[in-house]
């Protein structure tokens, strides 16, 4: 189920502005990998290729490589639908579908891929998805209400089951507990925990406790200026990174200390 | 407060004593900032809605004591089955002209708004935009012209090939018309007429889908047409159904084109053949020779009210299926 994500040699532009400069990372399948770094090194862009939702915001573009396993996302013959299926994203603001009920939301995975669920499927389904993203004691008995009726924190768990309901690969959070409290924040940081079981974890924090606390790996990000390309600085095992990084920036980031 | 005071100034002085250009703030003493402002707006705010009320009062009181004469005669008594039934046929031709003109129109503009708003290139969908706002200001009169000295003859063999092979549907049965101006050709020409409001509104709405929803959707590996199912449509639902009722409400009451397009007659189910009437084009052609407070002339001002209320009826059907699922409305 989960796979080994590989970047080679790879540039982000924005029309012609050049995001994020010559990424090279490998990311094992199996485990937590925080991206940290200043805003606007270009983490959430990096982030977006992972699935291809770049290709959503006007401009943007890839060059280089990235594999999935063995395979380039960036191949022609690939549809990016195809990925953003077996790469899921939760984002920064939890976006339920405000339409749908708490039950479809959950299910709105399965009724894009076509497959048809009996009730009792799908009554599985949604019941092991809420309770893989620690939700279902809080929604058990209202699954038929919206999804826009929960807590900004339940929300985003919401967001979290519908994005596991399907059994994607890799998911990738983009500071995701950043509109959370810290209740809610914890009640992700375990779920992130129980989820590197089964997936590959990819998330984007400025919180570094939160990047200590939940990540293998941390790759630090930087820019080195306004209209400079964002770099991948360094990226080790969060241990490391946090005590005793091989880089100046990136201990100067980690400690506080900027420039 | 109290903290903050003895921390400020001397203890000497009192925590009332104003220090300075500062005035002191107490909870009730209102901050007088805003106040003649909010006051003023919710005075206007609430004439504007009063004055609309009293104004569409004062239509339906109009309506209804002018059309008394249609309902009653001194030497007949009540003669409301003679009303029904000189009314009932126009109701009849005017909703058959608006469902024409729905069915066709709303499909199209929904279509349009949505290759606008989420399929064109931006620059293309800035003057696609442009140029159906401005049908939108094309007045009536030369949608009407158009349909009759143009529109009703391109007709006439479309009309002729529908009955010949599909005129054992009703709707296709009875003669064809030999200058094409029936009912079908003048649903069209209301069609076209009302296809920019609802494409203009719909196309707003659509504009308006939050990203977030609909990078959820992609998120979840949809097409961009199960995004636009799964995220905007949901949120458009709302506004999609208020353009449609502001192109029926003109379809309903549109007079200048349908009376010169449509040659009317009484009602038939046929939409190839001269016949039907619409209300609006009915009282047009008719007002004129009816002599003033003439029973004629209740009779007309009467069918106006019945279009009145069919307007008021749709338009509470409409609010009705908007507020339905008010709770997954996502305006929470
Ligand atoms: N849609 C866009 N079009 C053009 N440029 C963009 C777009 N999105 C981001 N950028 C630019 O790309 C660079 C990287 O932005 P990005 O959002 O990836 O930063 P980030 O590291 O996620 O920052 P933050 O921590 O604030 O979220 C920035 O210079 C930003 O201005
Ligand atoms: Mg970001």
């Amino acid at each position: 189920m989960s796979k080994r994500i590989n970047a080679i040699d790879l540039n982000v532009y924005y029309g012609d502005f050049l995001a994020v400069e010559g990424v090279n990372i490998d990311i094992e399948p199996r485990s937590v990998t925080a991206f940290i770094g200043p805003s606007g090194c270009g983490k959430t862009t990096f982030l977006r290729t992972l699935n291809r939702m770049h290709e959503v915001l006007p401009g943007a573009r890839v060059e280089g490589q990235l594999l999935l396993d063995d395979d380039n996302i960036y191949d022609t013959a690939v549809d990016p639908v195809t990925v953003r299926s077996m790469v899921g994203m939760v984002f920064q603001r939890p976006n339920p579908f405000p339409t749908m009920s708490i039950r479809d939301n959950v299910l709105a995975g399965y009724k894009l891929n076509g497959t048809r669920l009996s009730r009792s499927q799908s009554d599985q389904v949604v019941e092991e998805a809420l309770k893989g993203a620690n939700l279902w004691n809080e929604v058990k008995d209202r699954l038929d209400k919206p999804g826009s009726g929960l807590s900004g924190g339940q929300q985003q768990r919401l967001c979290i089951a519908r994005t596991i309901a399907v059994k994607p690969d890799v998911i990738l959070m983009d500071e995701p507990c950043s509109a959370l409290d810290p209740i809610s924040t914890l009640a992700i940081e375990d779920l992130i925990n129980e989820l590197k079981d089964t997936y590959t974890v990819v998330i984007v924090t400025h919180n570094m406790q939160q990047a200590a606390r939940v990540s293998e790996k941390t790759a630090f990000f930087n820019i080195a200026g306004t209209g400079k390309p964002g770099k991948l600085i360094e990226y080790d095992e969060t241990t490391k990174i946090f005590s005793n990084p091989s880089k100046k920036d990136t201990e100067n980031y980690v400690s506080g200390r900027f420039g | 407060m109290a903290h903050a005071n003895e921390t400020t100034s001397p203890p000497s002085a009192g925590p009332a004593a104003p220090s300075g250009p500062v005035r002191k703030k107490t909870l009730r003493q209102s901050d007088r900032r805003g106040v003649f402002g909010d006051k003023l707006f919710s005075g206007l705010a609430m004439a504007a809605g009063i004055a609309i009320l009293v104004l569409l009062a004062f239509v339906a009181l109009f309506l209804s004591s002018s059309s008394g004469r249609a309902l009653y005669s001194e030497d007949e008594g009540l003669i409301v089955g003679q009303f029904l039934q000189y009314a009932m046929p126009l109701v009849g031709g005017t909703i058959i002209a608006s469902i024409i003109a729905l069915g066709l129109a709303a499909p199209v503009a929904i279509g349009v708004a949505l290759f606008i708003s989420h399929f064109a290139p931006p620059r293309a969908s800035r003057s696609i935009g442009y140029v159906i706002d401005l049908l939108a200001a094309i007045p009536s009169v030369v949608y009407g012209a158009w349909g009759m000295s143009f529109l009703a003859p391109a007709m006439v063999p479309v009309y002729r090939w529908l009955h010949e092979n599909l005129g054992w549907f009703p709707l296709f049965a009875g003669n064809p018309s030999g200058t094409g101006r029936t009912i079908l050709t003048a649903g069209i020409v209301l069609a076209v007429m009302i296809l920019p409001i609802i494409t203009s509104v719909s196309r707003e709405i659509f504009i308006q889908t939050p990203k977030l929803h609909e990078e959820a959707a992609l998120a979840l590996g949809a097409t961009r047409w199960e995004m636009i199912k799964m995220a905007v449509f949901p949120f458009a639902r709302a506004g999609i159904i208020s353009g449609i009722m502001l192109g029926l409400g003109r379809a309903l009451g549109e007079t200048m084109a349908v009376a010169l397009v449509l040659s009317g007659g009484a009602l038939t189910a046929s939409l190839i053949s001269t016949g039907n009437q619409t209300i609006p084009a009915e009282i047009a052609l008719n007002f004129p020779e009816a002599g003033p407070g003439s029973e004629r002339q209740a009779q007309l001002i009467a069918i106006g009210l019945v279009l009145f209320i069919i307007t008021l009826v749709v338009n509470m059907i409409a609010r009705w299926i908007v507020s339905r699922n008010k709770e997954f409305s996502g305006a929470n």
